[in-house]
């Protein structure tokens, strides 16, 4: 068994989640709710097992590297990490209608990286040889993920907010009728970005240590680390105006949206349309 | 007049406490930040100067595009965040600070309906004794009280985690901490390289505007090395430095690998590996050569460019070379070197020879087979030189950030209030965040309370 064939099992897994979390919205029956959270929880098993036979793989090579070291690498554990901070707040909050629209983030990204990416285990080049790689990669990917999940509660919010103003007082019917209120998914809006903001913020403060460590300067203005820098700028702006009058809801939606879509300029536009520092993204 | 310029003052000040300013600076430093990642920073490549005009570099020139993060117009708003950020904190943090330092310890009437979260029930028995009771329950329940007597009622308060409500502040001084340490890193340290050829060793570095630093010391590089995976892609770029105070090696600092990653410190100054190259003097290359009817192969030396005569008439000489051709001709490993030979006729052919590979020129088909046995060449090695006094300031700001942000996000400043009379006793409570969860928390208490 090899660990690129756990992950066709995981890509599998989380289509077949998003289809029965489809099937959810549609037919409203909690059972095919559980059936949807069960074959992520199944892919998400099927996926921890295979990075760590990939990390294991990577030592029988005698590579012998934590499995984040380039683009196929970094975006199974950004799907990995989406389901992590998902399956967090469901088992917090219990609304398992949000994996109707999480799920499919980690699906796009599992399936990019096995159709689309170079799945080989390179060996890691001089400037990533450092136990840094592993606390600053994983730090930032948390937070990427807590991000991707309020991403995806705004849009929710966004459609139930529609779909309330149009269909004026009456009560929610069809599609619409499993989602929660816009005040709980402002609330959770709000929760999974204060899950994100403090690992973001961890992610850019061993990058800078790293930085230095390795180069003598914890700041150079690389464009990875002036858009890590802007994603931090939006998500503060984020927190700040939760206090202000007339930002929560709808702006906070906007806000958390624009902000998802800096983070995935900052994790992948920056590698493939401005060069820089992190190349080896590619 | 004074009323006026008060007035002025006051709109001034209330302008760099709204929170409006500090959403608004955020969105325009996110903004503004973008240009710098588009347009190349520095000394712009020729190649980017050709796909835009003259007056477009002019007019990016003017507004400080090439060097925009060190711009009069991005450190201006950088200055107004931090301005904004300390009225902001001047104006709210004494009301904050009251609320720890000065608590509300007795929940009159008034207060009582101010709070979400009441309880009250009846209960047998005298105040003085309820109060101890109660006292007691707190205690192991939730938190030490303190106890008010008034209007023969007895008022019992107690907190938790009141300091969180400092984690804003804390996040903001952390801010301010940080860019102080930026500022001592740029008065009072520098960035330099210097390029130290193997066997050689220099007391100066350079800026990057080639500004002279002197070190204070010599730093000599023993040698460098470069490593090469089975791929062709760089293992590993080693120095190996010896630190000299007036020409002798320091005990301690003699012959230390230097690695990507795995700098050396010395006396505050750090050196990091950079680049690698070839030292201009050119290398010294040995090969080999026999005719191709037999006979005893004769050794050649020859420095790079320089004309060698070949036995039998004809010249050669190396056009270039590499420590490892995989980068080149992935199908082959190890030193290469491509050269050019003159055959006595006026012929000319060039091609390459590999030391991996030694017997691969006999299939080439020329009248005399070259094997080539690789260089003696000398490298430089390509030193980061960093000082920098602040950089602990910056450290110190970024864990007191983390801290703040920890209690501000984390933590809840969470308050109970007991009023205690005879037969009855009132319970209300506040949470500073997540009031769900501090209702779970307070009908617990409640409950448990009542069955005391």
């Amino acid at each position: 068994m090899s660990s690129s064939m756990l992950f066709n099992v995981t890509t599998l897994s989380y289509m077949v989640s998003m289809l029965i979390f489809f099937a959810f919205l549609a037919t409203k029956n909690k059972n095919i709710g559980l059936a949807g959270s069960l074959a992520a929880l199944f892919g998400f098993v099927v996926q921890t097992a295979a990075i760590l036979l990939r990390w294991k793989e990577s030592y029988d090579l005698g590579h012998g590297h934590a499995p984040l070291s380039n683009l196929y690498e970094s975006v199974v554990f950004f799907s990995w990490t989406i389901i992590l901070i998902y399956g967090l707040i469901e088992l917090k909050y219990k609304y398992r209608v949000i994996g109707a629209f999480v799920v499919p983030f980690a699906l796009l990204g599992m399936a990019w990286a096995q159709l689309g990416l170079n799945s080989g285990i390179e060996p890691l080049v001089p400037a990533l040889q450092s136990n840094w790689l592993l606390y600053h990669v994983i730090t930032c990917f948390l937070g990427y993920a807590a991000f991707a999940v309020a991403c995806g509660i705004s849009i929710m919010y966004l459609v139930k907010e529609k779909q309330e103003q149009s269909s004026g007082d009456a009560p929610a019917g069809g599609v619409f009728a499993m989602f929660p209120s816009v005040r709980i998914l402002d609330d959770l809006n709000y929760r999974a970005i204060m899950i994100g903001f403090p690992l973001l913020t961890l992610g850019i403060v061993t990058g800078a240590a790293w930085a230095n460590y390795a180069w003598g300067t914890y700041w150079s203005w690389d464009p990875k680390e002036t858009w890590s820098l802007i994603v931090w700028f939006v998500y503060a702006a984020f927190l700040h105006a939760r206090i202000t009058r007339g930002w929560v809801g709808r702006r906070a939606a906007i806000l958390s949206i624009i902000g998802f879509a800096a983070t995935i300029f900052c994790y992948l536009g920056v590698n493939l349309f401005l060069s820089g520092l992190h190349s080896y993204g590619k | 007049m004074t009323t006026t310029k008060r007035g002025f003052a006051h709109t001034l000040w209330d302008f760099f406490c709204s929170l409006k300013l500090s959403i608004s600076l955020l969105i325009g430093l996110a903004t503004t930040s973008i240009i710098g990642t588009v347009i190349p920073q520095g000394s712009p490549p020729p190649e980017y100067l050709q796909t835009i005009s003259q007056n477009k570099l002019q007019l990016y020139d003017k507004l400080g595009f090439f060097d925009m993060y060190h711009s009069w117009w991005f450190i201006l708003l950088l200055y107004l965040l931090t301005v904004n950020l300390v009225a902001c904190s001047i104006k709210r943090l004494p009301r904050v600070w009251k609320i720890i330092a000065e608590p509300t310890l007795v929940m009159d009437d008034g207060f009582e309906k101010s709070l979400s979260l009441t309880h009250e029930y009846k209960m047998p028995g005298d105040a003085a004794t309820l109060r101890d009771k109660i006292a007691a329950f707190l205690k192991q329940e939730f938190a030490e009280p303190v106890t008010t007597e008034s209007g023969g009622e007895y008022h019992l308060f107690a907190q938790k985690n009141p300091y969180c409500r400092l984690g804003v502040y804390v996040v903001h001084l952390s801010i301010i901490i940080i860019f102080i340490g930026a500022l001592i890193g740029s008065f009072f340290g520098y960035k330099g390289f210097v390029n130290i050829v193997e066997g050689t060793s220099v007391s100066t570095a350079y800026t990057r505007t080639e500004k002279p630093i002197d070190l204070g010391f010599a730093v000599r590089c023993e040698k460098f090395s470069v490593s090469f995976y089975d791929t062709g892609a760089p293992k590993e770029f080693k120095s190996i430095l010896t630190v000299l105070e007036n020409g002798k090696p320091v005990p301690g600092y003699e012959k230390i690998p230097v690695i990507v990653n795995d700098p050396l410190s010395y006396k505050g100054i750090t050196f990091y590996q950079s680049s690698y190259g070839p030292a201009g003097d050119g290398a010294v290359h040995h090969l080999s050569v026999r005719a191709k009817n037999g006979g005893a192969p004769v050794k050649l030396i020859a420095r790079q460019g320089e004309s060698v005569n070949l036995p039998g008439g004809g010249t050669m000489h190396v056009l270039e070379s590499t420590q490892e051709v995989k980068s080149f001709i992935p199908e082959f490993s190890g030193p290469a070197a491509k050269i050019e030979v003159h055959a006595p006729n006026g012929q000319t052919q060039s091609f390459i020879v590999f030391r991996n590979y030694p017997d691969l020129d006999a299939q080439r088909g020329g009248d005399l087979i070259f094997n080539y046995d690789g260089a003696d060449e000398k490298y430089y090695t390509g030193l980061q030189v960093a000082k920098d006094p602040g950089v602990w300031v910056v450290w110190l700001g970024c864990t007191l950030m983390v801290v703040g942000i920890m209690m501000a996000f984390f933590m809840s400043h969470k308050r109970l209030w007991i009023r205690v009379a005879a037969g009855r006793v009132t319970l209300g409570g506040t949470a500073s965040k997540n009031p769900a969860g501090f209702q779970l928390v307070f009908d617990d208490l409640a409950d448990k309370l009542k069955k005391m």
